[in-house]
Parts: C-alpha cells; sequence; structure tokens
C-alpha cells in the first residue's frame, strides 16, 4: 500500500515535470514510476509489489471476462423458447476469512456466470450460492475454489 | 472520430440488448433468486456498456470520467443490491422455484 502510494506521487511527479496534466499523462507517469521501483527492486524490496500488481491487473481481466460470459449465458437463456434450468442453493465452504476478501469473493460469484451469493453463515466458514444449475454442486465448488477464491488469495496475501 | 463513433454506436446496441434480455429475464425467470441473475448480470453488461459508449464520444472529459466512474459504482453496487434482495426473500420465507433441485442453506446452520 504504502509502495502504491509511491507509485502515485512518482506519477504526480512526471505529469508535474511534463508540465502537461491529462489522464494519459497520469497512466504514463505511473507506468514509468512502477519501472522504476522495478529498477530498484532488489534495494528496497519492491519485487512483491511489482508481482502483486500484476497479480490484482489479472484478477480484474478475469472477473471482466466472467462477467461477459455470464451476461452473454443470460442472454442465452433468456431468447431460448424453453426455459431450461436446475437452479438450487449450495453452501461454498470459503477458505478466505478476511472480511473484504469474503466481500470480493461474494461479489465476485454474484457476478459470474449462473451464480448468486445469497447469504454468509454465521461463523463466517460457508458461503450460501444460488445457482441457475445446481446439478454438480461439487464441480461448481471445485471451480470457485480453484478460479476466484484462488486469484483472489494470490493477490491480497 | 469516426471510429470512436462507430464503435459507440455498436456499444449502444449491444448495451440495449442485454438490457432487453434483462428486463425480459425478470419476466420470464421462475422466482426471485432466479430473477436476480438476471438482473444483476445483464442488467450490470448492459449499462456499463453504454456508460462506456458515453464516455467514447464525450465532448469533454468531466463527463468521459464521470461514465467511467458510473461503469464502477455499477460493479461495485449491483452484486450487493442483488445479494441484498436475495438475502431478504430468503429470511422472509419466499420458497424457491419447484424445480429447485437442492438447497443445503436449509439444512445447514443458516436461518
Amino acid at each position: 500500500m504504502k509502495l502504491f502510494i509511491v507509485n502515485v506521487l512518482l506519477a504526480i511527479a512526471w505529469v508535474a515535470v511534463t508540465g502537461s496534466f491529462s489522464e494519459l499523462d497520469l497512466v504514463v507517469g505511473f507506468v514509468l514510476g512502477m519501472f522504476a521501483l522495478w529498477l530498484i527492486r532488489e534495494q528496497v524490496g519492491t519485487a512483491g509489489y511489482i508481482d502483486r500488481s500484476r497479480r490484482v491487473v489479472v484478477l480484474a481481466l478475469v472477473f471482466l471476462w466472467e462477467l461477459t460470459m455470464s451476461a452473454i449465458r443470460v442472454l442465452v437463456m433468456v431468447s431460448a423458447p424453453r426455459l431450461v434450468m436446475r437452479p438450487g442453493i449450495i453452501a461454498y465452504p470459503l477458505k478466505v476469512d478476511r472480511d473484504f476478501e469474503i466481500t470480493m469473493l461474494a461479489n465476485l460469484i454474484t457476478l459470474t456466470p449462473g451464480t448468486l451469493s445469497v447469504d454468509v453463515s454465521h461463523d463466517r466458514r460457508h458461503l450460501f450460492i444460488h445457482t441457475l444449475d445446481a446439478s454438480d454442486p461439487d464441480g461448481l465448488k471445485q471451480s470457485i475454489a480453484d478460479g476466484f477464491e484462488r486469484k483472489i488469495m494470490e493477490a491480497f496475501r | 472520430m469516426i471510429f470512436a463513433t462507430v464503435l459507440a454506436g455498436i456499444l449502444i446496441i449491444v448495451g440495449s440488448v442485454f438490457a432487453l434480455a434483462a428486463a425480459v429475464g425478470l419476466v420470464r425467470f421462475p422466482d426471485v433468486y432466479s430473477r436476480m441473475h438476471a438482473a444483476s448480470k445483464a442488467g450490470t453488461m448492459g449499462s456499463g456498456l453504454m456508460m462506456i459508449a458515453l464516455a467514447l464520444i464525450a465532448d469533454d472529459v468531466a463527463t468521459a470520467t464521470r461514465a467511467a466512474a458510473g461503469v464502477v459504482f455499477f460493479i461495485l453496487t449491483a452484486p450487493v443490491a442483488a445479494h441484498l434482495v436475495a438475502k431478504a426473500a430468503y429470511a422472509v420465507g419466499y420458497r424457491m422455484w419447484e424445480g429447485s433441485v437442492v438447497d443445503e442453506m436449509a439444512d445447514g446452520e443458516g436461518r
């Protein structure tokens, strides 16, 4: 987090030096700042920061892709002449335990194909998920564990 | 510039199709839970694409950044809203559609 602020400050410095304050300059400054931090990674230990930023970006891209796929899936289901669905609620055993991680996982699940977070159990060990296709609950749990949950743990731990 | 205009037009059309799908889904899907699927996903996608189109063709930067912020807030809030509606529906006892196959929430310790 501290390094992120340093990165932002470097971007602002870049904008100040070049003297043109546009979004593009800010982005260029941010990338250059990240490059500078990468150059000195051995000396100040910023390697983890670069690596983590990369994983956050990957998580965001995966999420946008999944959102697109889920919207397309809703579109296909809606336009099919006959509704084919086997909905149900499954209990997903959570591995993440911090509040914001659970929140993020629940949000990501809601926006991915055929799944919707309904509730978190009182002991915060299970996430209840409504799914449009509950014919294979274990396979679904496995795909969440290998997909989003692992990506979240990689990005924020 | 012509490229941005054409791209924006395409995005608006595709976005409207998703918004339409969300609306039809609200009518066609069998229970409140599956309806939230349609509203949260296709709805977010539809309005998101249309706001991106607005950002592309906006004349001033302020409009573009506001549209971009709108997309971000939509993505942040739509799942929370869908989740709360589903949670409230379950808490007051709306049953799932009779075609539903499993409810692990009922036999777990969730209310």
